[in-house]
């Protein structure tokens, strides 16, 4: 049994109904969220565009008001100033004031915390240090790049050394490279006793970064546990092999284990319907003489898992608490 | 402290802001182009000298106060930097008190570079300078602390256009409530009770105008001035405490 301060975020039928449109309709964005992030974890925040993700967060940061129900932050309710002096906070696709310098920029966020004079400076030029952004440390944020802004970003979200680091999509928009960097900050973070939470819509990243992972679907919380569950219900749906000179006749022999051909020149792409026709596939290939390029098994994209677990299960699943 | 640090970032940025500068350099040629009319006038030079310097640096700060003014909060909004303001231990009054706070300094600055340029043509052209005219800059910066604090209140619940509208509509019928009250008194008990209402609620900008004295030389009493001042301040006070209302129970989507 967990001990109420190991818990770093709880929430308790969370909910948040908008009114849009000239008539006031009314929106469900959150409908009774209940779940904790522990002390020094990673957790992923899952679901597709529009399940909710970042309505929850932004409620969490004091954004939002909710409607009904409780949220707490280190035992603090949220939008306490006491909670909030001890997280950091990167938004989605942040948006900063592109009139100051990087370092200008940080110095702000910091005085907001009370730090101030050669602490402060210090602080700054490390932040700047660990996302790679002291060569631009004097170039307006209007002349950054995407990449550039989300490493700042970053930067300011950790200014005062928070012991939780919220982070709302942080990986969105990032080339291979940027992604990278910033999995490998999150994982900084969890070596250096952080917790972590950030929203994603990607898989991917939650399996190469998570502890647990809980995933949103229409507001709602459709799954909650540790990561290797989730993805053991991924299980591979196809199995795409690109091929080099293979002979049209032993192509002809694979065609009945395929779903799909794509023949381009010498080059055959060949879509397998089931990972069990792969060792046939392959021995055909090795037969012919022919040289295998890639083997590339695909898992269900993460929408797939929803739609799934949306049409199977319809009150949430907690598979491991 | 945070306070500061916000007002300070908001001076900064306005100060790296074009439409603050269109504004300013259009003011010192208007100030400037006084000198011009001279040319063309038949006598009263010192008063035109004057009119036209003090009417410049009113219209101008007074459109600074607005245009500035109603993006100070819906610009944070539209441009989601408030995120990452109301998500670090800020509460937002404080955050709404340093944005005013901040364009209030803009504006003194403002001002001052404009009372510079209006003295430079003064003296240039031997007109006596007297006290009541820093009285009347004075109550000019007070005015544009009233009408920023109008464009604030408008800008925690509508969108930059509807917000100008209001604020200048403020501003216009801020100068004509003696009137209000005046045509109250020639309708029937309903018209007189909505127009006494009015205005009783909306500021009375006239009252900060001193350009009348300072073209008559005309003195001010101490007692007359704090009590135009007083009125100023308490004004903005309800004005920032009814936005700050708002702003507290607002959702950032």
């Amino acid at each position: 049994m967990m001990s109420s301060s190991d818990l770093v975020v709880q929430t308790e039928k969370l909910a948040k109904t908008f009114r849009v449109g000239f008539w006031g309709k009314k929106v469900t964005a959150v409908d009774g969220l209940t779940l904790d992030v522990r002390r020094g974890e990673v957790f992923g925040f899952l679901g597709p565009n529009g399940a909710g993700k970042t309505t929850t967060l932004k409620m969490l940061m004091g954004l939002i008001h909710p409607t009904s129900g409780r949220a707490s932050i280190f035992g603090h309710p949220v939008g306490d100033l006491a909670a909030k002096a001890r997280l950091g906070f990167l938004p989605e696709s942040p948006y900063f004031y592109d009139y100051l310098t990087s370092r200008e920029f940080l110095k702000f966020y910091g005085h907001l915390f009370g730090l101030r004079g050669a602490a402060l400076e210090k602080r700054v030029d490390e932040l700047l240090e660990l996302v790679g952004m002291t060569a631009a440390r004097d170039l307006q944020l209007r002349k950054f790049s995407k990449g550039m802004l989300q490493r700042v970003g970053i930067a300011q979200a950790l200014i005062n050394d928070p012991s939780l680091v919220v982070l709302d999509e942080p990986m969105s928009g990032l080339d291979p490279i940027g992604r990278k960097e910033v999995r490998d900050l999150i994982l900084r973070l969890k070596e250096a006793g952080k917790t972590v939470l950030f929203s994603s819509h990607i898989l991917h990243d939650a399996e190469l970064l998570c502890d647990r992972v809980a995933m949103m679907l229409k507001g709602r919380l459709v799954a909650c546990g540790e990561v290797t569950d989730l993805v053991e219900r991924g299980t591979t749906q196809y199995v795409e092999m690109v091929i080099d000179r293979l002979l049209p006749e032993r192509l002809a022999h694979m065609r009945p284990l395929t779903e799909r051909v794509v023949q381009q020149g010498e080059r055959v792409m060949v879509v397998l319907s089931s990972q069990v026709h792969v060792d046939e596939a392959l021995e055909i290939v090795r037969a012919s003489r022919a040289k295998l390029v890639s083997l590339t098994p695909h898992r269900a994209s993460l929408e797939e898992l929803f739609i799934r677990e949306a049409t199977g299960a319809h009150r949430p699943v907690e598979t491991h608490v | 402290m945070k306070v500061w640090s916000i007002a300070v970032n908001t001076f900064r940025e306005n100060l790296r802001d074009k439409l603050l500068y269109n504004l300013l350099v259009f003011a010192l040629l208007m100030i400037g182009s006084s000198l011009l009319l001279m040319h063309v006038t038949l006598g009263e030079f010192h008063r035109l000298l004057l009119d036209v310097g003090l009417g410049s640096v009113n219209i101008f700060s007074v459109l600074i106060a607005v245009f500035v003014g109603i993006g100070l909060v819906n610009k944070e909004i539209e441009k989601k930097t408030i995120y990452t303001i109301v998500s670090k231990p800020v509460a937002r009054y404080e955050f709404l008190l340093g944005k005013y706070l901040g364009l209030t300094i803009t504006l003194l600055v403002n001002l001052l570079v404009m009372t510079a340029g209006l003295l430079a043509v003064l003296v240039a052209q031997a007109v006596p300078v007297e006290a009541v005219l820093f009285k009347a800059m004075g109550l000019i910066l007070l005015e544009c602390m009233v009408v920023t604090a109008v464009a604030l209140l408008f800008s925690t619940f509508t969108s930059a256009t509807l917000s100008a509208i209001f604020t200048l509509a403020t501003y216009v019928i801020g100068h004509l409530t003696a009137d209000l009250k005046t045509f109250g008194g020639k309708m029937g008990e309903g018209g007189q009770a909505l127009l006494d209402g009015l205005y009783y609620v909306l500021p009375n900008l006239e009252r900060f105008n001193l350009k009348g004295h300072v073209t008559h030389h005309l003195e001010v009493q101490t007692a007359e001035l704090l009590l135009i001042v007083a009125y100023g301040l308490a004004y903005i006070a309800l004005l920032l405490v009814s936005a700050s209302v708002i702003f507290q129970r607002r959702d950032f989507r």
